[in-house]
């Protein structure tokens, strides 16, 4: 197999910028997403006596937050390809040398980075409200380092998951919004296991932490080979046939 | 450039489930050259276009494209040497023109993209609208915008999908001079229409496509292929026996009465039969008003050969 030509992947990565940009409903989501998430650790951050503290130390308010990489970019990728169908505008970019490798790269890419900036940027805007403005033994109880390390690693690789998920159901849905919820519900068996572990629920030990994370790259891989299966390019122009006559 | 020619296309079927859109269909494109494919809707003709562009595999048949055989691992090879502007422009309408273009300049990898973009903007006379949004676009501006998009590449065959349809008669015509325009640059383009004035004036030659191809040449020649071969004459008075007088004639194959002292010949060489029809005629005692081939547009032709395919066929 030939190489991906990375002006060709960088291509389809910038339009999909200009397009995020100049859409509302998609800067609305990457703003509400993760505001929603912020809102209820901070308040319970804010809310507790100093003499909690202590129990603080045990919960894990901060995987909470990892809701925002596997939600943000799962509606992304639910709009990749089908929005594109709806648009008619995946007809055109099918017709180009582009391969596709390089248009899932690009899709991917479109959904990831921008997923992955807004997830630690909200990171850090929650440890900087509560270092700033929390008491100091609550904020002490709740910013931990292997914590923040395991938020670092794991941002990615949910968000790869939820953008394979995304991008293979992309691929064979003919709605929009059917997509995106199917998207959504795809990416919830990666937070109901952050969210069982910020309640303790589970425990974090270091060997589930590794287990979860091991299980969630070989997800990304089998997401890429299902999605690279899933790419029919006869498919997804003869599929867009009778909606594309509806629209005109 | 060799005599290959630009395009050939042998016995290509492609059937959608049970149903037949396109079945052996064939025909050679020379370079340069610009190939009417006219047929009525759902004639197979997008289907034709998205099969040598491979975005659809054929049931059966092979095409040979720039030299290239149409086979699943060409596809990029061919794909980067074809452009397509597909029936609908597809255009990011949230993006500028120029921001459209240079997307697709990335992804054929044009050298010098900027220049080509410039270029192709001027070519379809957009370069002043190059950083509006495609939104913002009349359909007769999207189109251009479209075709000067499928510019940028240089492609060596240039397939245009229906590329008025929907248009005014004005913004019609305009693409119809960029497409003359594109004439005396040698670029090889397959243009498909349903409208009859499209293909003759822009077409060197023209295939009726419905399903199957029902005739493929010049535009005049397909005229006179089917209908010059008929005769019409006119007499002051009615032939007491045009039987005696036509059945002798060389070339008339057979020959109706079509009112009064009017009657239709069928000859099987327009140049053999009128001076023969004539001379009979004058030998008989007839006094002959007029004797002149029927003259038939290219949609009498054309609604002959498609009405061909609704009748059953014994
Ligand atoms: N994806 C498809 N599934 C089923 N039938 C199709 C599909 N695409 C085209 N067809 C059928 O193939 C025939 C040719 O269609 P098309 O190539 O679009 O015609 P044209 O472009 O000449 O109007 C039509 O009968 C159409 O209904
Ligand atoms: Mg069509």
């Amino acid at each position: 197999m030939m190489k991906p030509s990375t002006r060709r992947v960088r291509a389809i990565f910038r339009k999909e910028l200009r397009e995020y940009r100049r859409t509302g409903s998609i800067v609305g989501t990457m703003a509400v997403v993760p505001l929603i998430f912020i809102i209820a650790p901070l308040a319970r951050a804010f809310a507790l006596p100093v003499s909690a503290a202590a129990t603080l130390r045990h919960e894990n308010l901060l995987v909470y937050l990892m809701a925002i990489p596997a939600i943000v970019p799962a509606t992304l990728a639910a709009y990749s390809v089908v929005g594109e169908r709806q648009q008619g505008t995946l007809e055109p970019i099918l017709t180009t040398p582009l391969r596709r490798e390089e248009f899932l790269l690009g899709k991917a890419l479109a959904s990831f980075i921008p997923s992955v900036v807004v997830a630690y940027a909200v990171f850090a805007l929650f440890l900087a409200c509560v270092e700033l403005f929390a008491q100091p033994v609550i904020a002490s109880a709740l910013v931990r380092g292997p914590e923040l390390l395991a938020q670092l690693a794991f941002t990615p690789l949910l968000a790869g998951w939820s953008i394979w998920a995304g991008i293979a159901i992309s691929t064979r849905s003919n709605d929009v919004r059917a997509a995106q919820q199917l998207a959504g519900l795809a990416s919830l068996p990666p937070i109901a296991i952050t969210s069982l572990i910020s309640y303790n629920v589970i425990h974090p030990t270091l060997r589930l932490v590794l287990g979860f994370g091991i299980a969630l790259l070989l997800l990304n891989r089998v997401g890429w080979r299902i999605t690279s299966k899933a790419f029919d390019r006869e498919r997804l122009v003869t599929g867009s046939r009778s909606r594309g006559e509806r629209q005109t | 450039m060799s005599d290959a020619p630009a395009l050939s296309v042998l016995r290509l079927s492609k059937c959608f489930g049970e149903r037949v859109a396109l079945d052996d269909v064939s025909f050679e494109i020379g370079h340069g050259e610009i190939f009417g494919l006219l047929g009525p809707n759902g004639a197979g003709k997008t289907t034709t276009v998205r099969t040598l562009g491979t975005l659809l595999s054929p049931t059966s048949g092979s095409a040979v494209i720039t030299g290239i055989a149409l086979a699943p691992e060409n596809g990029v090879a061919i794909r980067s040497r074809i452009s397509i502007m597909p029936e609908s422009p597809g255009l990011y309408l949230r993006l500028s023109v120029a921001e459209n273009l240079e997307a697709f300049a990335e992804l054929y990898q044009v050298p010098d993209a900027r220049s080509r973009i410039e270029r192709a903007l001027r070519a379809v006379h957009l370069i002043d609208r190059a950083n509006d949004a495609c939104g913002t676009l009349s359909k007769g501006l999207r189109q251009r915008a479209a075709l000067g998009r499928a510019l940028l590449s240089d492609p060596e065959v240039l397939f245009l999908d229906e590329p008025t349809s929907g248009l005014d008669p004005v913004a019609a015509r305009d693409v119809h001079e960029l497409i003359d325009e594109l004439r005396h640059r040698g670029v090889t383009i397959v243009l498909t229409t349903h409208r009859l004035d499209e293909a003759e004036r822009l077409c060197d030659r023209v295939a009726i496509l419905n399903t199957t191809l029902r005739a493929l040449g010049r535009p005049d020649e397909l005229r006179e292929r089917l209908f010059s071969k008929t005769l019409s004459v006119r007499t002051v008075a009615p032939l007491p026996d045009p039987g005696a007088v036509f059945d002798a004639c060389p070339a008339v194959d057979a020959w109706r009465e079509v009112g009064t002292a009017s009657y239709s010949l069928v000859v099987s060489d327009s140049i053999v039969a009128p001076p023969a029809v004539a001379r009979a005629l004058v030998s008989a005692g007839a006094d002959v008003l007029s004797l002149g081939e029927s003259h038939h547009s290219l949609e009498d032709v054309y609604l002959e050969l498609i009405d061909q395919g609704r009748r059953p066929t014994p």
